[in-house]
């Protein structure tokens, strides 16, 4: 088992294959599972974020009313001819929008890594198919390849709000994302490993700091930033730019500062946005608003 | 490693818009349903910390609901649960209470039919994992990852050793067992977490040693 991004890299090196080929693999040892029913099971992850997506694209609305319908408004921007940040970017930022509205409207997703970050990997995976054509067991590549890294992060930093901030969730996404499109492109394993590292020391310190402890605002929004990154880190990678520090080192960073992020500002509710006079109206407005599905009965 | 599948990084499929708050959350009321062994005639709902604080926007009420019914995480049923227990005749009242809870993910689930009453406490631990911690005043510590059988027994000697004799002629391995008592020899309960899922005739014959009183299986 690969137990960093270095150790990964070497994997594909010795064995002269993809990322993703090594996820399967490792796959298939770990849970005794054959390769047609891994393939199988990460098929229909891919068919629920196709259908996330669409619905979000459609146009959704929350319960508490916070979020929803943006993704529709990019789509109208983007087919109005506009779009100053070019097509495929702002392409992935509409669909990682799409993606988390369904999710704050309570609708099916798959959590990538999480269910507050699932916007960012479908979000660009679905803007590449235009651009790049990929087949369909390209598209599962990518999220095996998004796996390899999500693996190493969650086992040596974390991908929970709780325990190491928003850079935990959209950051793993964002730099999940990012080393996956370089490979969807084309580029090596070391340049995936490159533009992860790129994407995720920009997005380090991001603080996990939810208006009324609802998954809606700022991770929206957070979800389209990170699809706009993971496409830029990307195009870096595949210029040839390289990241000064190594891919293992950014995660080692992240994780150091996700211990010494003050609890505040990790998925409390009590700091950041969430402790604004605006997130401390909205959160009365919605709390006081909302009615419960069961009978309430407060002692 | 704690992260050893990619599922666990790329998935799981559920419905929004939490996996602690909402998947967890469904997880626990499906876990307390198997224990109690049917479906609820009314059932009492006691949210603590975070649960207590933060259940509307997160729908922590709905997802419980819906595991109570015996939804899964990603059922697409999960968000009109309340519609549904109606029609099922599930009563459902719910409670947010004030006191500060070990865990800040903390609910207390009273599951009732007829005059047959059983408490449970669960919490959710983060990424949709959760624990059921207490079961009708005993301590217990069941994950709902692996098939388990919970024995209400008479606190006396001997009795340990017959359950697990018979598991043992039944080839059953176990993978984790603990036992708790509320008070010296009165009432105990024995969890027994096992590799393989443990047959009806085990059961019945565990039901039938001298001094056990209840025997409850978690069916998948």
């Amino acid at each position: 088992m690969f137990s960093n991004v270095a150790e990964l890299i070497a994997l594909t090196e010795e064995h002269s294959c993809s990322i993703a080929e090594i996820m399967i693999r490792q796959e298939m040892e770990v849970s005794g599972k054959s390769r047609e029913q891994i393939r199988e099971q990460m098929s229909r992850n891919l068919d629920v974020m196709e259908k996330a997506v669409e619905r979000g694209l459609n146009g959704v609305k929350s319960h508490s009313g916070l979020t929803g319908g943006d993704a529709v408004k990019m789509r109208q921007y983007l087919a109005e001819g506009n779009g100053l940040s070019g097509y495929p970017v702002l392409d992935a930022v509409s669909k990682a929008v799409a993606t988390n509205e369904v999710n704050a409207a309570m609708g099916l997703i798959c959590a990538t890594p999480t269910a507050g970050s699932s916007g960012v990997i479908p979000g660009v995976l679905f803007a590449l198919v235009d651009r790049l054509r990929p087949t369909r067991d390209e598209m599962i590549d990518f999220l095996f390849t998004s796996g390899a890294f999500g693996m190493v992060v969650a086992n040596n930093a974390s991908i929970s709000g709780a325990a190491g901030g928003c850079q935990a969730e959209v950051g793993s996404a964002t730099g999940m994302a990012a080393a996956s499109i370089v490979a969807l492109a084309g580029g090596t394993p070391e340049q995936s490993s490159t533009a992860m590292a790129i994407a995720l020391k920009n997005l380090l310190g991001l603080v996990c700091d939810p208006v009324a402890g609802l998954v809606e605002v700022p991770c929206v929004k957070r979800n389209a930033m990170g699809a706009a990154i993971a496409m830029v880190a990307a195009d870096m990678a595949l210029a040839g730019i390289t990241s000064a520090i190594p891919c293992d080192e950014v995660i080692e960073a992240m994780y150091r500062i996700g211990q010494a992020m003050p609890i505040a500002l990790r998925e409390t509710a009590q700091g950041g946005l969430a402790d604004t006079p605006t997130g401390r109206r909205l959160k009365k407005e919605i709390l006081d608003s909302e009615g419960s599905a069961a009978n309430l009965e407060n002692d | 490693m704690k992260y050893r599948s990619v599922f666990d990084v790329i998935g799981p499929i559920m419905v929004g818009p939490s996996s602690s708050h909402t998947a967890g959350a469904a997880k626990i009321g499906r876990l307390a349903r198997s224990i109690f062994g049917k479906q609820p005639d009314k059932v009492v709902l006691s949210l603590y910390g975070s649960f207590a604080g933060t259940y509307k926007g997160h729908a922590t009420d709905v997802a419980l609901i819906a595991g109570l019914l015996g939804y899964e995480t990603d059922d697409p049923r999960l968000p009109q649960s309340a519609q549904y227990a109606k029609e099922a005749g599930m009563e459902v009242v719910l409670r947010t209470e004030e006191a500060i809870p070990e865990h800040p993910n903390t609910v207390r689930i009273s599951m009732q039919v007829g005059a047959e009453v059983m408490e449970v406490v669960g919490i959710s631990v983060g990424g949709g994992n959760v624990e059921l911690c207490e079961l009708n005043g005993f301590q217990l510590g069941l994950s709902g990852e692996c098939p388990a059988i919970l024995i209400i027994n008479h606190d006396r000697y001997g009795i340990i050793a017959r359950v697990t004799q018979i598991l043992s002629e039944q080839h059953v391995n176990i993978g984790n067992m603990k036992v708790s008592r509320k008070e010296k020899g009165k009432m105990a309960l024995m969890v027994i977490e096992t590799d393989e899922m443990i047959s009806g005739s085990i059961i019945d014959r565990i039901r039938q040693l001298e001094g056990v009183d209840r025997v409850l299986s978690m069916e998948d």
